[in-house]
């Protein structure tokens, strides 16, 4: 046979050195700086995708879908305070900063979780006027930097957000790059104008439990017990994680997914550390029954929520309410393809750009530009977002009466199997078609 | 003068009591009897009241504190003033780790020591004090003074800002991107201004201060600069 003859196989590429990642070695080795993004985890990891419910046939009755009522309310922060958060639905808004966000930005988080009738919640960097003023319910976040903290704010906010970590960077602190710190954003921070702000990981004046137990007394003394106190921690060991923010005295525990965004980070830290939201939730949940506290602490979880599946999903495993952050981003406008030429300006294309640090967004979103931000409009974008949350809650009430549940609370784990594995390990139901559940019933 | 014995009176009490103050209120002097370390004294005051805490505080005394005079007639705790806005705390004893943290404002005076991270994430307060301070003080110090009579721990202004330290005896070490600074007349006069309002003895010379503050070269993230982080 001659040489010309012989069949050649096809091109192989690597499946350990895809495209992407010899791009990104390409990237580290010109620049000798690690990438720095916005967002949450791209990897594919176990999801709420991975389950399904049930619903009603013989052993259970269904409710009528248009005329039998689904409540969807929940009061958030029953253990302690003397005016607990009602919220008319189960899905607030995550905690995002001005600076990180644009003024219009926040202004139309506020206005969309307003009009659904839930809450919104600030972020590093202080509170607004614009945010106070248009979020009816408002979550006063306390994080380690401290930044335009003072105590006229926190008696402002309806509750406070304890910050001790987030799913995008458990262990990791805030990162603001300098070309986003306008004169405003400069002032509320207390800092010189352009440069980096490197907000630190560790809260500055407690450490570990006792401390916070401590912390959480001086926040409510000042607020007169009154408000809320959240925990926010990022996933990483949630059954003694929440169980510490139980004894330290959270009337609520907020708990974030390695899928839930950050304003910028490494992209090492994004995707290798933390765990995905649907493997914390049983264990957090494990960790509030283990103490009696179950439904008296309100779990508040976050991370990858999309749709009204999600929304359902994260309740049967024993959610209160669910958190959303880069969704509402996106209701608002965030990645839209009509920005599609200028996405590939910046070197990237509608749905994965993630520059979110360079203030660039060409949807007015996570910049401090002033042309950039005026693209956004807050009423239009507070408008999109609240059909948004009425859409989620709309998906979870129709999940929740064709499981016969006339609330969405009272959807279940047995309402619940898995397609996978993984999936039945992680969110302890059985895997479909089985009473298999991977780590607590042999097969 | 009210007095308030703190084995008879919640600090939730004390607190709600002086919470109802105003600048119109008639009792602005108030005095608590047997602190014993009591947690959370005298926090989120925003009225300028004078309060006197007759022993040792806890954690947080006079933290977020606006307006009001608070004095310790012994040693206080964790974050003592920690994100004060504006007034006046006197600790005559030591105080412990984190002492005037995040604080915006007003003036924090320690006729002892104090522990590691004085200072830290500093946003504005002048703190003086009169002793020695621990490591790590003034970490991430964003603004205001920070003025030691005493020594000054290791690591001293780590990743410091725009604040300004000045420091009369030895410094273990400074952290990253913190400078010995040149000690220009201005700041000599604002510090003599300032050891003046912290009752500090006139024998003291602001010329026996060396002055510290930001190199500014990290301000901005540089690769050449990783090892400095």
């Amino acid at each position: 046979m001659k040489s010309g003859d012989i069949p050649r196989t096809v091109p192989r590429q690597s499946a350990t050195f895809d495209p992407y990642t010899m791009s990104e070695i390409r990237r580290a080795a010109a620049t000798g700086i690690y990438d720095i993004r916005g967002g949450g985890a791209k990897r594919s990891v176990p999801h709420f995708d991975d389950l399904l419910f049930l619903g009603a046939s013989i052993s259970r009755y269904p409710l009528e879908g248009y005329r039998e009522k689904c409540a969807t309310n929940v009061t958030l922060g029953t253990r302690f305070a003397s005016k607990p958060i009602e919220l008319d639905i189960p899905i607030t808004i995550a905690g995002m900063s001005f600076g990180s966000l644009s003024a219009q930005a926040k202004e139309a988080l506020g206005r969309g979780a307003t009009i659904a009738g839930t809450s919104t919640t600030t972020g590093d960097g202080g509170m607004t006027p614009e945010e106070r003023g248009h979020s009816k319910k408002l979550v006063y976040q306390y994080l380690p930097s401290r930044y335009g903290m003072n105590p006229a704010d926190l008696r402002k906010a309806d509750a406070i957000e304890v910050v001790v970590g987030q799913g995008a960077k458990p262990g990791g602190g805030g990162m603001l790059l300098g070309q986003k710190i306008s004169d405003r954003v400069a002032e509320m921070r207390t800092l010189p104008k352009g440069i980096d702000q490197r907000s630190a990981c560790r809260h500055p004046d407690w450490t570990g439990p006792d401390d916070l137990e401590i912390k959480i007394q001086e926040l409510r003394e000042i607020t007169g017990w009154e408000k809320p106190i959240f925990i926010k921690i990022g996933a990483t060991r949630p059954y003694y994680d929440v169980a510490l923010a139980v004894k330290s005295g959270a009337d609520v525990v907020v708990l974030d997914g390695m899928q839930g965004g950050t304003a910028a980070t490494q992209d090492v830290f994004i995707e290798h550390v933390g765990i995905p939201i649907l493997s914390a939730i049983r264990p957090a949940v494990q960790s509030l029954q283990d103490l009696g506290m179950h439904r008296k602490v309100q779990l508040v979880v976050s991370g990858g929520i999309r749709n009204g599946a999600d929304v359902a999903k994260a309740l049967a495993m024993g959610a209160d309410a669910v958190s959303i952050g880069t969704a509402a981003l996106v209701a608002l406008g965030d990645n839209d393809p009509k920005y599609e030429k200028e996405y590939q300006e910046l070197g990237s294309t509608a749905g994965a750009y993630d520059d979110w640090h360079e203030g660039q967004d060409p949807a007015g979103i996570t910049t401090q530009n002033p042309d950039l931000s005026a693209r956004l409009d807050p009423i239009a974008a507070g408008r999109r977002l609240a059909n948004y949350l009425a859409v989620l809650t709309l998906e979870a009430q129709t999940i929740a009466r064709a499981c016969g549940k006339s609330h969405v609370r009272n959807l279940e784990p047995e309402d619940l199997v898995a397609l996978t594995v993984e999936a039945a390990a992680m969110a302890r139901v059985p895997l479909a078609g089985t009473s298999w559940i991977p780590g607590a019933t042999t097969y | 003068m009210n007095e308030v014995d703190l084995n008879e009176t919640s600090v939730r009490d004390f607190n709600g009591q002086l919470h109802a103050l105003d600048d119109q209120s008639n009792a602005l002097a108030w005095r608590a009897l047997n602190p014993a370390g009591r947690h959370c004294l005298a926090v989120g005051l925003d009225a300028p009241c004078e309060v006197t805490i007759a022993g040792h505080a806890g954690y947080y005394c006079a933290g977020m504190n606006s307006q009001a005079t608070v004095v310790v007639e012994g040693n206080a705790g964790v974050g003592c003033a920690e994100n004060m806005m504006s007034g006046h705390v006197h600790v005559k004893g030591d105080v412990s780790q984190s002492a005037g943290a995040t604080a915006h404002g007003g003036l924090l005076v320690v006729d002892g020591n104090a522990s590691a991270r004085c200072g830290i994430s500093m946003k504005g307060i002048d703190i003086v004090v009169k002793g020695s301070i621990g490591p790590m003080s003034a970490f991430m110090a964003q603004a205001g003074r920070l003025v030691v009579l005493g020594d000054a721990g290791d690591a001293l202004g780590d990743s410091i800002y725009e604040a300004q330290i000045f420091v009369r005896g030895d410094v273990k070490g400074l952290g990253a991107d913190c400078v010995e600074k040149v000690m220009r007349d201005e700041h000599a006069l604002a510090l003599r201004e300032l050891l003046k309002a912290a009752n500090v003895d006139d024998s003291i010379s602001p010329e026996e201060f060396r002055r510290f503050g930001s190199a500014r070269s990290l301000y901005n993230f540089h690769v050449d600069n990783a090892g400095a982080y």
